[in-house]
């Protein structure tokens, strides 16, 4: 926040030296010019999300008669799209937040515990260069070197068993499938946890926990009582980042969950064999669909738009 | 902080949870303070915190790879186990002369290297334009980051249908222009250019996110001094200010090539299937491909085992880098 008040107050004196008093009667040309290419490529970034918008509501007709990114007319406007994908996806949803949001808030935490274990406790840096770097490597893994033994490690824990009881109570036993994305998610997702709370412990206040270690306070009871009341602001950028992530992540539920048919199937699986057919393809009903999947990190981004840029830009 | 407060502090937590002090005291002192000795004064205390997640992610990440290495030397494919009494090479010189591979290699390549020096470029313009004191600036960031938290498989459909020959936008304008039709997917020379312009529409944000706060980074007397020395604009950021970037560029490429790397959800998402459409295979979708629809598993792992050592040839550097610069 305060980054913007410096920069605006430089870049006011760098670009428009002079002109600050008038500049409503001044209208520059260099700002018109400005002005309309941030338009510009504002409706670059709009046009798929706008077309894809007007699309779900046309009807088939609508949608081979009309501009793609013209909205629906009287007789070419149909919920039945949006009808159609919501009972495609419905339980999708259900499915995808039943793991999203335990892996989410379980990542956080444990990252939150690592990145305290590894700035704020004294020993050697020697030895904690390269436990860190395991975990910052850890980020940039690509998902395909661990997806063959990852099928065959689950394929060998014996989930469904212990499960048992779940299954007694009437739950479709698919649902291991949402265990083995919990913890697999909660495994990958601690690399980018554990780096974005570092570098915001990093930048803590020493002189606190110098003063509660003095006390004799435990690294426990320093974390419990000094960090974690003070990781506020931090927890909520690595929430919305996981979140989005693991909400949006396909390659894991296609190998852990597989099928489009099971009962436990996430959002993401259903929705990318959405209205793909031998006859075809059900463009309207892609688009709603994209849109039912896509609303909740939607929701989050609007609502959390500052956090998430900064747990992008970290 | 010095050795007596270290002292202190030991004693101070024997008080305070006693029954670690307690079970310490069962197993012996000297193997903890031995550990400390060695490797600092709060190891064994703080590996409460840092042990047990760094155990999931070794085993979770590190675990694996090594394991997906010895898959790879394996002939496993089909149902069953992997017989890890007979491992060789076979699956990576089968690998060489499969012209399959060495085509999505080279599409890996030419979608890394392009799609990574596309989006920084255009990145860097848009924060550069942001920066220009606008007004509504968060809006147009908001909007121009918003991609982003979209999902590869929402952006794919998005951009199906954009690409879509008889009715999508891109072919709509281009027609309008007076240019003929494009079969964006359908054409095996066109259709990695065309990921690649989706993929950059989606990642763009982000760059300009990763410059912005480079760009902010750099004192304002930077500026003034350029313009008091009467440098144009132009000459200004050429000169003085894109110079400064190198370390946002460096981290914005290497998480971008990541992205690239792992374009496998864009992909599959496009058509539905573990196929892409011609001539956009690369080594993400075929590695899954392999595996999970031809259960060929020790092939696959061997394709995974390239993937990495390309991640590991990025990230190595950058690690390196990282550390010399004191970051780890």
């Amino acid at each position: 926040m305060n980054d913007d008040a410096r920069t605006d107050g430089g870049t006011a004196s760098a670009t428009d030296s002079g002109a600050s008093a008038g500049a409503l009667a001044e209208v520059d040309g260099y700002r018109v010019l400005l002005y309309l290419g941030l338009l510009g490529i504002l409706a670059f970034f709009m046009i798929p999300i706008e077309s894809g918008l007007v699309t779900s509501f046309k009807t088939s007709t609508g949608v081979t008669g009309s501009l793609p990114f013209a909205p629906p007319t009287g007789s070419t406007f149909t919920l039945e799209k949006w009808r159609t994908a919501f009972d495609a996806l419905g339980r999708g949803l259900i499915n995808s937040a039943l793991y999203a949001i335990p892996a989410t808030v379980i990542s956080a935490l444990l990252g939150s515990f690592a990145a305290y274990g590894l700035t704020q406790s004294d020993w050697k840096q020697r030895y904690k260069a390269p436990v860190l770097a395991l975990f910052v490597a850890g980020i940039f893994i690509p998902y395909q070197a661990v997806l063959v033994p990852l099928s065959q490690f689950w394929s060998m824990i014996p989930l469904q068993d212990a499960l048992g009881f779940l299954w007694a109570l009437g739950i479709n036993n698919d649902y291991t499938g949402i265990f083995e994305l919990i913890v697999t998610h909660v495994a990958y997702g601690l690399p980018i946890c554990t780096v974005l709370f570092r570098s915001y412990y990093k930048n803590m206040s020493e002189e606190m926990i110098e003063a509660a270690r003095l006390d004799g306070a435990s690294i426990r009871r320093i974390y419990r009582r000094i960090v974690l009341p003070l990781s506020g602001p931090m927890f909520a950028v690595v929430l919305i980042y996981q979140f989005t992530q693991i909400w949006n992540d396909l390659l894991f539920t296609l190998v852990l969950v597989q099928t489009e048919s099971s009962a436990a199937a996430p959002i993401v699986l259903i929705l990318a064999g959405l209205g793909t057919s031998l006859e075809g393809q059900d463009f309207a009903l892609r688009m709603a669909g994209a849109f039912i999947a896509a609303l909740p990190t939607l929701a989050v981004y609007i609502a959390f738009g500052e956090e998430f840029a900064e747990g992008v830009a970290t | 902080m010095t050795r007596n407060t270290d002292t202190g502090d030991d004693s101070g937590d024997a008080v305070t949870d006693g029954g670690v002090a307690e079970e310490r005291g069962g197993s012996g002192f000297s193997p903890i303070d031995a550990l400390n000795e060695r490797f600092g004064s709060d190891f064994v205390e703080s590996s409460q915190f840092w042990l047990p997640p760094f155990l999931l992610v070794g085993l979770f990440v590190y675990g694996a790879i090594i394991w997906n290495l010895l898959i790879s030397l394996t002939d496993f494919s089909g149902f069953g186990t992997p017989d890890y009494g007979d491992l060789d090479l076979e699956m990576y010189s089968r690998a060489l002369a499969d012209s399959g591979f060495v085509d999505a290699a080279i599409n890996t390549f030419v979608l890394l290297v392009g799609f990574t020096l596309v989006t920084l470029a255009i990145g860097l313009g848009l924060a550069i334009l942001i920066d220009r004191n606008i007004r509504f600036e968060n809006t147009f960031r908001t909007i121009y980051l918003l991609p982003m938290s979209l999902s590869f498989v929402v952006t794919a459909q998005f951009w199906a249908w954009m690409f879509n020959f008889n009715n999508g936008v891109i072919n709509i304008v281009i027609t309008s222009l007076g240019f003929g039709r494009v079969n964006w997917i359908g054409n095996p020379d066109i259709v990695l250019w065309a990921v690649m312009f989706a993929l950059m529409w989606q990642f763009a944000g982000y760059a300009m996110v990763v410059f912005l706060a480079g760009l902010r980074a750099i004192p304002n007397e930077h500026y003034e001094a350029a313009k008091v020395d009467g440098a144009s604009t132009a000459r200004m950021y050429w000169r003085v200010i894109i110079p400064q970037l190198k370390g946002s560029t460096i981290s914005a490429s290497v998480v971008l090539m990541v992205f690239a790397l792992k374009a496998f959800d864009f992909l599959y998402s496009l058509v539905g299937g573990y196929r892409p459409p011609n001539g956009s295979d690369i080594l993400a979708t075929k590695m899954v491909r392999e595996a999970y629809a031809n259960l060929n598993w020790a092939y696959a792992s061997a394709i995974a085992i390239t993937l990495f050592v390309m991640t590991l040839g990025i990230v190595g550097p950058y690690l390196y880098y990282q550390y010399n610069r004191g970051n780890l």
